[in-house]
């Protein structure tokens, strides 16, 4: 018994780090631009793709490293083309538009590489268990979470530490002062929705090795991903770190016990954050 | 003013006119009938979002939830309860708005994208609920095993099942109604004060208008109307599905009320209109109809964000 709520939880923990990854990337958007990205999910299994296109010629590695760049080329690209337009106009358009780039991309994906599952080849040194007791603890997952973890830091590291994070962090509290100030907020806008994308890319990447590749398996993600930010609080960077987490863990510890509700769950928990707490967690009071 | 209001009743004259006339000429053009009645509901759903979107500037992305509550109640009330249409209908209507208020009372606090994203994720419960309960809901394959009976009136036998134009007379009889609660519910105190809470909240709230009930009630009256076209659409298919719950179906109601122009009555049944011809066709010739569908979304925002009324309305008053 034991093991198999580790098990879970483990399992989890992995599920709440790929909302998480997800969730930042569309929280960094939304913060600074207003934009609820429905695409993301959409530009998730983009990425997968391409790192399975990829992986024959430069490696698992190869793929990993540059399938997230290209991702991120194509989001900079939707974002100048369609996006732009649209800012500063009521937040409804933005979100049919993005709503229709969403079935665009996953039909895209279904028309080139075809509907069937597809598998994603990991190296075999991190697709076997690490010891025999916990057998789920495979070196993929192991890997994965170290992976995801060294994202969230460089992302933080990037917000903090440098000049284009810092002007990102400003923008979002106020983006006509940033723009007075002398910041072309046109390619602050466009370099962080680049950012935003590339973390679904590589959380596409990651999901890949770990679910196989399948056109809906961005939009099966994208719903858990707006829970996160809700539970989070808006505006909340850390809160929607901490929302995926604990949305991963909870349907998690939901499938021990009553496995058919281990969706429905992160649900509730959204609706008592909001009942106690409408801004959720580290939201701030009044941004939205 | 006068030609403008005239123009106004000649328009809902066309209306009505071609409305009532649809099966006589729907087949001559190359459609059928029960395309024309997926219309009406469709309208009816759509002008029902409005109500809450166009009218009283409350941006919902969930609205297929309580849709798909009016589906699945008409299909489990015919199925297992009583094999009655009326009865399946009121069911439906009464969980989908019953749904409503209380989610409706979770969430009134919130505004603009908040409210929309979290109507949007709590739209997926009861997706995932349909889609997990299988033996009761079908799961994933949807709901069969039921369909739509007779109806007894003193008059006679009303029989909707085995023709299609009997059934798209009753849906208009559905649809005729609501949208004329509606229209009167917006043309009342009540819906001025909707409209006020659109123009300008805060001066609304300034004025002591009770602004967070108003919207609950809007919302509440949207989300009933929504279920009701979803029960009529259950009858149509004799079939729930679970993607009827889903957000792609939400965002299929917003892009119709914005295609036909959301500042206008009829807009959202322009819309919808347009687009189950459009999707029928589409999806008969082509399997990856989804993406013509999301490049369809993707220009009506870019080129076309008033919508067909909209469009008129800014040539016709200078």
């Amino acid at each position: 018994m034991t093991q198999l709520i580790l098990f879970d939880v483990f399992n989890g923990l992995i599920i709440g780090a790929f909302y998480a990854l997800m969730a930042l990337g569309l929280s960094l958007i939304l913060n600074l631009t207003g934009v609820i990205n429905f695409a993301h999910g959409g530009f998730l299994a983009v990425g997968a793709y391409l790192a399975f296109t990829l992986t024959p010629y430069i490696g698992f590695w190869g793929g990993l490293i540059v399938a997230p760049v290209l991702t991120a080329l194509l989001g900079l690209a939707v974002e100048r083309g369609l996006i732009r337009p649209l800012y500063g106009r009521d937040p409804l358009y933005s979100l049919l538009l993005t709503f229709g780039l969403a079935f665009m991309l996953e039909d895209g994906t279904r028309y080139i590489w075809g509907p069937a599952t597809l598998p994603f080849a990991i190296p075999d040194w991190l697709a076997s268990p690490l010891s025999s007791q916990f057998f789920f603890l495979t070196g993929y997952r192991v890997f994965m979470v170290l992976l995801v973890v060294a994202a969230v830091i460089g992302l933080f590291l990037i917000l903090n530490r440098t000049r284009l994070g810092m002007r990102i962090r400003a923008g979002t509290l106020d983006l006509e002062t940033v723009s007075v100030l002398g910041v072309n907020t046109r390619i602050l806008r466009n370099l962080n929705f680049g950012l935003g994308i590339y973390l679904a890319g590589l959380a596409g990447v990651l999901a890949a090795g770990m679910l196989g590749l399948q056109p809906t398996i961005g939009s099966d993600l994208i719903m858990p991903s707006f829970v996160a930010i809700i539970i989070g609080g808006l505006g909340s960077l850390p809160g929607t770190l901490i929302g995926g987490l604990l949305i991963g863990v909870a349907s998690g510890l939901t499938t021990v016990w009553y496995p058919s509700a281990s969706e429905a769950v992160i649900y509730v928990m959204m609706a008592l954050i909001l009942l106690v707490r409408p801004r959720g967690l580290l939201g701030e009071e009044g941004r939205f | 003013m006068q030609r403008l209001r005239a123009g106004k009743v000649s328009l809902d004259v066309t209306v009505w006119v071609l409305l009532v006339s649809m099966p006589f000429w729907l087949n001559w053009i190359g459609g059928y009938t029960s395309l024309g009645s997926r219309v009406l509901v469709m309208a009816l759903a759509a002008t029902a979002l409005n109500f809450l979107l166009g009218f009283t500037g409350v941006l919902s992305f969930g609205h297929a939830a309580y849709f798909g509550l009016g589906v699945y109640g008409v299909g489990l009330t015919i199925k297992y309860l009583i094999p009655n249409t009326l009865a399946g209908i009121a069911v439906g209507v009464v969980a989908g708005t019953l749904a409503a208020a209380v989610i409706g009372a979770l969430i009134v606090r919130l505004r603009g994208i908040y409210f929309a994203m979290v109507t949007i994720a709590f739209g997926q419960v009861f997706y995932f609920i349909a889609y997990r309960w299988n033996s009761v809901t079908g799961g994933d394959d949807g709901l069969a095993g039921f369909h739509r009976l007779p109806i007894a009136t003193p008059l006679g036998v009303f029989d909707i099942l085995h023709s299609d134009i009997a059934f798209y007379y009753f849906v208009l009889a559905g649809f005729a109604v609501s949208v004329a609660i509606m229209a009167a519910l917006l043309r009342s105190p009540f819906g001025r004060t909707l409209l006020a809470i659109r123009e300008n909240e805060r001066r609304a709230r300034f004025l002591g208008i009770p602004v967070d009930r108003h919207i609950w009630l809007s919302w509440l009256i949207s989300c009933l109307f929504v279920s009701l076209a979803g029960a009529f659409y259950a009858l149509l298919n004799n079939f729930a599905d679970p993607h009827d719950l889903r957000w792609d179906q939400s965002g299929d109601f917003v892009i119709m009320a914005v295609l036909g122009g959301m500042r206008s009555f009829w807009g959202p049944l322009i819309g919808a209109a347009i687009f189950v011809v459009l999707q029928d066709y589409v999806s008969s010739r082509t399997e990856n109809w989804m993406s013509f569908i999301g490049l369809f979304f993707v220009l009506i925002v870019l080129f076309f964000p008033r919508g067909v009324l909209g469009m008129f309305r800014r040539r016709a008053s200078p």
